[in-house]
């Protein structure tokens, strides 16, 4: 696990929404324009940009502008790769462990100790 | 081309069992106390596995979760202190990539009645898992996570 802990409140608020979801879930196949976000979205350019400074401000996301396009793409700190892998082998070995417990507890008149 | 890289990371677990240190302890020294709960457990097919508890044995399985996909975990006991301490060093590759390769301790502590399992594991995770297809995965994952998590703190609210 990385050290440093993001906001989760102000990622579990940004994450909220609909609209903001769908947006990770477009960035986490790749960086995207902000034309290329709000197009699949039935919404204005100014309410995407809203969702996407929230975003930004949780920590999820950054933005950076080249030229006149800004591209979007998932802040690889607060959710990198990796991060996810680690938590899956934390979650793996958590449900072992807890089966752990089941077999201790259905075991438990089997044995002297 | 895979691009190398190597994130170090730790994490700790912490149970506690209504059972006494021993107990535990013959859960992982039993080769079919541990079949029960640690091999068999996650319902994977078992294409392969041995298991050798003493200093210097070694656990070799491979699984295949989705009946595809392979998954290999290589371990090695390198100090075993009955009802109190197991230190294991392990890799694991997903279809011949080296994903991991880590340090596990666990500890055994007596708490009331019963046993405190403390879990460490620090490890070297590798390029293996910057696949972009399990990347895309992994990540669409995490959020269907989060989502729930939300639902569940809604209904609190």
């Amino acid at each position: 696990m990385t050290n440093q802990q993001p906001s989760l409140d102000l990622m579990f608020q940004a994450l909220a929404d609909p609209s903001r979801r769908s947006i990770v879930e477009r960035l986490c196949a790749g960086p995207a324009s902000v034309s290329e976000l709000a197009q699949p979205l039935a919404m204005s350019l100014p309410s995407v940009m809203q969702h996407l400074q929230l975003l930004e401000g949780s920590g999820l996301i950054r933005s950076e502008k080249v030229g006149r396009v800004r591209t979007c793409r998932l802040e690889p700190e607060a959710l990198s790769a990796a991060e996810t892998w680690i938590n899956e082998r934390r979650v793996l070995m958590e449900r072992k462990l807890d089966r752990l417990g089941e077999y201790l507890r259905a075991t438990a008149g089997d044995e002297d100790n | 081309m895979t691009e190398r890289s190597v994130v170090h990371a730790t994490f700790v677990i912490n149970r506690v069992y209504d059972a006494s240190p021993a107990r535990v302890f013959k859960a992982f020294s039993n080769s079919e106390a541990r079949d029960r709960w640690f091999v068999k457990s996650e319902g994977w097919p078992v294409a392969e596995y041995t298991y050798d508890f003493r200093v210097g044995g070694q656990e070799h399985g491979r699984f295949s979760p989705d009946g595809k996909m392979i998954v290999l975990n290589e371990t090695t006991y390198w100090d075993i202190v009955p009802d109190q301490r197991i230190i294991s060093a392990y890799a694991m590759d997903i279809d011949g990539n080296r994903i991991s390769v880590s340090v596990a301790t666990i500890e055994l502590k007596p708490e009331g009645k019963g046993t405190r399992l403390t879990y460490t594991e620090q490890g070297a995770f590798l390029d293996g898992y910057d696949i972009p297809a399990q990347r895309e995965a992994g990540c669409r994952d995490l959020y269907e996570k989060l989502a729930v998590e939300l639902e569940r703190q809604g209904e609190d609210a």
